[in-house]
């Protein structure tokens, strides 16, 4: 009676768990991640992520390029508010060159940075919601967008990889149509969220769905470099745009929202107060825009010859004009030898431009900051013991850009 | 705001005296540097010290400097303290040679990432690492691709005369 139990012979099937491989390209992942994870039937025991299917090198591209070349590859970092991080770049190059900006740029910059902050944190919370099995509340925001992204080709021309303004304010001044379509906006949208809000919120089937899962603790967040809305949920009131005002931030009044649990549900809940938030600062920012009168209302970029192109028929008729402009497009201008780190709050997370000059026309070297790179480390612990189906809303609620993750 | 650049600076001269040097403030971040062996012990009291508590990572990255002879690489550390609001940067040489510098890993989980993609960037080879392979280029990679060495390509290469390249 040595043996009683079951001895398997040797070479047989031992292995109690499944492996399962999940992307890179899959419906539920919502871009290029690739995940292979153990399960015990439904239960994830461990799981092992793989990225970098879409790098596409900005570091090095980075380091040939004068600093207006750079803006276009911003663009391609977080995709979904790629305004955002054109005004990151554009701050940094300004706080690096000390261009002071006119206060009228900046509150222009602070309406399309949070009608940037909104079309992301839209995108986030409903994708949560189709993952959840509520299509409505997507296709019914998704609209909505559609009238920021309005208002980002009236002032720029291009919908999403925007490559909006320039070093020292904006290409051209906004338009009344502009301002005409903002103003649509913040009537209509206000309602359409309140909605949105309504449909889920308390929505039992989403609750019980998010509630509890993909929860982190605030050390363990802070131990594993979350920032912006995920940190928040988990209660660390960490906002760049409180802790280090850029663009004028400090001219607002607002409030930022944090969690408990920093589970799923916390998360939608945060993402959810930051657009009324946002809504609150483009209104704030819109009246303070409409308050400047006569030749301040014209201002539109600081006075830097150095780096913001002249006007057009001014390179036709004026010789120091011709000059700059041809020194700027060939990229001609020497930068002072320095570094700098300058962050700004993303859509996702503090989102981080570390740029080291030797002297040269271009970066000698320039390394972005991605906060949901860092942060998607994280996703195995947050998985880990729950459900397949959970690691689904899990991965969206995370709100990760396969454009940022692999730069 | 009790803490400022010039206390930390103090603390530090105070704890590791000339092991700590290059102290600069460029516009509003203190960095400095210290040998690569004592990474650790810096970024641990930087943790530990309860009046420092530089326990945010935000950042690892490196560069490279090919005329810095016996220095090439650089690995620098962006630190933040969100109790006192102040951040600072703190940087760390290293041969072409012998590249080994110690994994923060066991001090911030964060650290993991951020330093495989140096690894993967440059070549550092982080000692005590849990998992130090490539990460966003191919394991088949045989090269670091953002050392100097490595130029971009060359715009008015001819070899490439395939119509689809444009240069046909």
């Amino acid at each position: 009676m040595e043996h009683n139990h079951i001895t398997l012979p040797e070479g047989s099937i031992e292995k109690t768990t499944t492996t399962l491989n999940i992307g890179p390209t899959h419906p539920a992942t919502h871009g290029v991640f690739q995940n292979i994870m153990e399960v015990d039937g439904e239960r994830i025991v461990s799981s092992d992520q793989t990225v970098g299917y879409i790098h596409r090198a900005f570091e090095k591209l980075a380091e040939r390029r004068p600093l207006y070349q750079i803006t276009p590859i911003t663009d391609r970092l977080n995709y979904c508010s790629s305004p955002i991080n054109n005004m990151g770049w554009h701050i940094t190059c300004e706080k690096f060159l000390n261009i002071e900006t006119p206060k009228r740029v900046d509150y222009l910059r602070v309406i399309i940075m949070e009608l940037a902050r909104i079309s992301d944190h839209l995108i986030c919370n409903s994708i949560v919601g189709v993952d959840t099995g509520a299509y409505t509340g997507f296709l019914y925001v998704m609209q909505y967008r559609e009238l920021i992204y309005e208002i980002y080709e009236e002032i720029c021309g291009s919908r999403l990889t925007t490559n909006i303004g320039r070093i020292g304010g904006f290409e051209r001044n906004f338009t009344n149509t502009a301002f005409t379509k903002l103003e649509k906006f913040l009537n209509e949208y206000p309602k359409v969220l309140k909605e949105f809000e309504s449909l889920f919120t308390r929505n039992r089937i989403f609750m019980e769905r998010t509630q509890g899962t993909g929860g982190i603790s605030a050390e363990r967040a802070m131990n594993y470099g979350f920032t912006g809305p995920n940190l928040r949920a988990a209660g660390v009131d960490y906002d760049v745009r409180v802790h280090q005002p850029y663009s004028s931030y400090q001219d607002f009044n607002f409030t930022v929202p944090v969690g408990t649990t920093g589970d799923n549900y916390d998360r939608f809940l945060v993402r959810n107060a930051e657009m009324w938030e946002s809504i609150s600062i483009i209104r704030q920012a819109y009246e303070k825009v409409q308050a400047f009168k006569g030749a301040e209302a014209e201002i539109y970029h600081a006075d830097v010859p150095e780096y913001y192109l002249p006007k057009k028929e001014d390179v036709y008729t004026k010789m120091e004009a011709l000059i700059w402009h041809f020194k700027i497009i060939m990229g001609e201008i020497d930068l002072p030898k320095g570094q700098i780190y300058c962050p700004v709050e993303g859509g996702n997370g503090e989102l981080g431009f570390y740029l080291i000059s030797d002297g040269g026309r271009t970066p000698f070297r320039l390394h972005f900051r991605r906060p949901c790179f860092i942060y998607y480390q994280a996703y195995p612990e947050l998985i880990k013991g729950g459900m397949l189906s959970d690691a689904v809303v899990t991965m969206s609620s995370l709100n990760l850009i396969a454009g940022e993750l692999d730069a | 705001m009790s803490l400022n650049n010039e206390i930390v600076q103090e603390k530090l001269v105070a704890k590791f005296g000339d092991q700590v040097s290059q102290f600069a403030t460029s516009y509003g971040m203190l960095s400095f540097e210290s040998p690569k062996e004592i990474n650790l012990k810096v970024l641990q009291f930087l943790y530990d010290e309860p009046s420092l508590e530089f326990t945010f990572l935000t950042d690892i990255c490196a560069v490279n400097y090919p005329n810095q002879t016996g220095a090439e690489l650089v690995v620098v550390y962006h630190l933040h303290n969100l109790k006192e609001n102040i951040r600072l940067r703190y940087s760390v040489s290293t041969s072409l040679e012998n590249t080994d510098v110690y994994t923060a890993t066991k001090l911030f989980e964060s650290a993991n990432w951020m330093e495989r993609e140096t690894y993967d960037f440059f070549g550092i080879n982080f000692v005590g690492h849990p998992n130090l392979k490539r990460i966003l280029n191919v394991d088949e990679m045989d090269y670091f691709p953002l050392r100097k060495e490595f130029p971009l390509e060359d715009q008015t290469r001819i070899d490439k005369d395939d119509e689809m390249f444009g240069r046909g």
